[in-house]
């Protein structure tokens, strides 16, 4: 029914703005060496000029150039939220799979192990493990993906659960089935969709959490990102407030329209939880 | 028109919101109640019987299901341009409705006796110690044992029957003059339902109450109904005295569906020789719920299955008969061991499958295979029909090529059209679903089919089409079946012997004529004294 997803997808306005934003952030990250070829790091002229002038975003407190900042700290966020998010989504349902499958002790020793996690507060946790590894690209990813796993766990083991129940996956065992390939051909293809809408919003909270981290200092010290420009810039609120609000509102932006998507996914692909 | 109807429908049509299936769910329907007496209306899901009597109440979802036409004139009212307030009075203290599902309608916080004395006390100006000896007296008349203790209980605290009782007690405690009774014996085991229509009727020629019926099941009008409307597509197609309708059907849609009605007459015993025991099980034992654990000390456990043998012959059918709870569905599992079973041992011919561990078990499934129930959860809805029929043999190592050309063929056996191979299960009919259900089963060559109920689901008439190629496949494959079903009638058509199960315990075991003719045991002459209109013999139509 990939036909009728697209058209109760493009009737949701929002969702519509949010994928067109999106494509917008994707395709400036992407062309980000070519629009601002050279280091976003260079210093390119004064200090402090303000948006719209020699610049499109101005300078910051370097004379870096705003505009290029914003463009190449985009490939670091949208990177670490797709990235982190892809290993959060598949541990979490790989175990949230097999815990709502067999149930039993299975279930027991993993929910437990889950329960772990979810009792860190998810932010320290992060700042912690990405302290001790030392911050880069790699740990900020791994750091991200560890505290974000969990809530995917449970709605894959619930989902599953109910599922096991059903009488087509009793007819499967009927059959012979392994239980390999009634989790994965039978089971996963019927809970796919709970997941995307999950992970397309998890990609939101990951960019948020990647430029905490870079506005505390802890992020990749070799990368542009839109945390880093925000902590760069607080010291200069006063005096120079684009130096935050610009990657601000990029964050801003392109977080909500993720959030819209991940919205907009989910009303088309469940259309009778909406009220006629 | 009679002046003297209680209740008169005219011309009521009902329009379908755009995305139904049809424009209008009841059309130019035109019908009247008598006073003190029983009509059923009788039809198929999707007929619009049940919209009829919503109508009459008001009760529909509006917007987007409304009356477009027509006047429903009770006691020279036109109900339909009644003012709210006007319904609210009238609903319940003249015209009272009870439901399927009685769970559904109690409210579950409330207890019994505060829920009925709501009514009273909204409706009529009585002391609060009137009220309750009102009330006593309602649920001793409904055969509620020990009233005060009924009274004070919640819902759930009842039994499915006592429920039905209760709802009972509270539509009559007002004296409504007309008695809406939606599917109300749905729900129940056959031995409640036959106790609950016999209080409904009873009731109702004490009180000289008007009852409109709605029902599916001709067995059920045969025994209460004094005038019958059959629907169909929200057309009223016929309609007439009980006797006229159930004997001499005259339009073409009441015969067939009178036709698919399963008579009560036990097939005779195929005669399959000395075949030698196919499916045996020997003290097969499962009971659910936690025991005594280390946080309770209880035991909780409830024994399904009962340590019970087994054992049918090649070529035969045997009948697992019982109502819910009685352990049959779970037997049934543990024989193909969908659910591992506590204690006993399964043998099919000469391999004992309780030995096997899950992994070694499955290359022996597809000597056993199962039909599901539930037509709509039985087939996973992202494969196509051909996919779900085909998944069995590729399982079990045949090339995919081949298996899909097998599919194909199941098709055509279980009489589905070949371009259905590619579609979704969601554009078929709850009985097209079965035939793939089927087909699915029937893909790995099985020696023994298991059915749970799998016509339970389904309308009488496609039920009939559904069990007709049943017994078809059968007789040309040489299955073995075990047959799991509620309904004696169908059970009668099927099974060569039956098997009466009760609190996890088979009671009763024979040949079917021999069950029939002459039941042993008091339950299973208990069982088919239930069985509604036992003493209507459908009338031999051509259809």
């Amino acid at each position: 029914m990939p036909q009728s997803f697209w058209r109760r997808f493009v009737r949701n306005r929002p969702a519509v703005f949010g994928l067109a934003f999106l494509v917008f952030v994707v395709l400036l990250s992407l062309g980000a060496p070519l629009l601002f070829p050279g280091d976003p790091f260079s210093i390119v002229g004064k200090t402090f000029l303000p948006p719209f002038a020699d610049y499109l975003f101005g300078t910051d407190s370097l004379g870096r150039d705003i505009a290029a900042g914003i463009a190449h700290g985009g490939r670091t966020s949208l990177m670490v939220g797709l990235v982190a998010t892809f290993f959060a989504v598949s541990v979490g349902t790989l175990l949230g799979a097999l815990a709502g499958f067999y149930r039993g002790w299975i279930d027991d020793a993993l929910m437990r192990f889950t329960e772990f996690f979810q009792t860190i507060p998810t932010f320290l946790f992060a700042i912690v493990l990405v302290a001790i590894m030392t911050p880069s690209r790699g740990s900020i990813i791994l750091a991200i993906s560890v505290i974000s796993w969990p809530p995917i766990a449970r709605l894959v083991r619930g989902e599953f659960m109910a599922m096991r129940e059903r009488e087509f996956v009793q007819a499967a065992v009927c059959l012979g089935m392994t239980d390999l390939a009634i989790i994965f051909r039978q089971i996963l293809p019927n809970v796919l969709s709970p997941i995307i809408v999950a992970g397309s919003l998890m990609v939101a909270t990951a960019i948020l959490i990647e430029a905490a981290l870079a506005f505390l200092g802890l992020g990749d010290a070799n990368a542009m990102s839109w945390g880093f420009m925000i902590g760069a810039g607080r010291s200069f609120l006063r005096d120079a407030w684009w130096l935050c609000a610009i990657p601000g509102i990029a964050i801003l932006l392109t977080v909500l329209s993720i959030n819209l998507l991940g919205e907009g996914i989910n009303d088309a692909l469940n259309p009778r939880l909406r009220t006629l | 028109m009679s002046e003297f109807a209680l209740l008169a429908l005219q011309g009521v049509s009902v329009a379908l919101p755009a995305w139904a299936d049809r424009e209008r769910a009841v059309s130019d329907v035109s019908i009247e109640l008598q006073r003190n007496e029983i009509l059923c209306v009788v039809g198929e899901s999707g007929s619009g019987k049940s919209v009829l009597a919503r109508s009459i109440m008001g009760l529909l979802p509006a917007p987007h299901v409304r009356v477009t036409g027509g006047r429903v004139v009770f006691d020279g009212e036109n109900l339909l341009e009644a003012a709210p307030e006007r319904m609210r009075a009238l609903r319940g203290a003249r015209i009272a409705m009870i439901f399927q599902e009685p769970m559904t309608a109690l409210n579950p916080l409330m207890t019994i006796g505060r829920q009925i004395d709501e009514m009273v006390e909204i409706h009529l100006a009585l002391t609060r110690q009137q009220r309750h000896e009102r009330i006593v007296a309602l649920l001793e008349e409904v055969r509620l044992d020990d009233p005060q203790r009924i009274m004070r209980a919640y819902p759930h605290e009842l039994s499915g029957g006592q429920r039905q009782r209760a709802m009972i007690a509270m539509a009559l405690i007002l004296e409504p003059a007309i008695l809406i009774a939606d599917e109300p014996t749905t729900a129940l085991d056959v031995t409640t339902q036959a106790q609950i229509l016999a209080l409904i009727k009873e009731l109702q020629r004490k009180h000289q109450t008007g009852v409109l019926f709605i029902t599916h099941d001709f067995g059920v009008v045969a025994e209460i109904a004094d005038r019958v409307a059959v629907m169909q597509h929200g057309v009223l197609v016929e309609h007439g005295a009980a006797a006229q309708v159930l004997n001499r059907p005259q339009h073409q849609y009441t015969r067939s569906l009178i036709g698919a009605v399963p008579a009560l007459a036990p097939r005779q015993r195929r005669e399959t020789g000395d075949s030698p025991v196919l499916l045996e099980a020997r003290g097969v034992t499962k009971s659910f719920g936690s025991g005594a654990s280390w946080f309770s000390r209880s035991d909780h456990r409830v024994h399904a299955v009962k340590a019970v043998d087994l054992a049918v012959r090649r070529g035969q059918t045997l009948g697992l008969v019982g109502e819910s709870g009685s352990g049959k569905s779970t037997l049934a599992r543990c024989i193909i061991r969908l659910i591992e079973p506590d204690a006993g041992s399964v043998r099919l011919g000469e391999v004992d499958l309780s030995l096997l561990s899950r992994r070694q078990l499955r290359p022996h499934r597809k000597h056993i295979q199962m039909v599901f129930q539930d037509p709509f959860g039985s087939l996973n809805p992202r494969l196509t029909v051909v996919q779900l029929i085909a998944q069995g043999p590729i399982t079990h190592g045949v090339p995919r090529s081949e298996a899909l050309a097998i599919a194909r063929d199941l098709l055509q056996l279980v009489r589905l059209d070949p371009a259905a191979a590619d579609r979704f299960p969601h554009e078929f009919s709850g009985g097209q679903r079965q035939r793939i259900g089927i087909a699915r089963a029937l893909a790995l060559k099985p020696d023994v089919l298991v059915a749970d109920e799998p016509v339970s689901a389904l309308d009488v008439s496609v039920q009939a089409q559904v069990l007709q190629l049943l017994a078809d496949i059968r007789d040309r494959l040489q299955l073995t079946m075990l047959f799991i079903t509620h309904d004696l009638r169908v059970a009668a058509q099927v099974c060569d012997e039956i098997a009466v199960m009760r609190y996890g315990e088979i009671v009763e075991f024979g040949p079917t004529v021999d069950v029939f003719a002459d039941p042993q045991h008091a339950y299973t002459r208990e069982l088919l004294a239930a069985v509604p209109g036992r003493n209507w013999i459908p009338p031999q139509l051509q259809r």
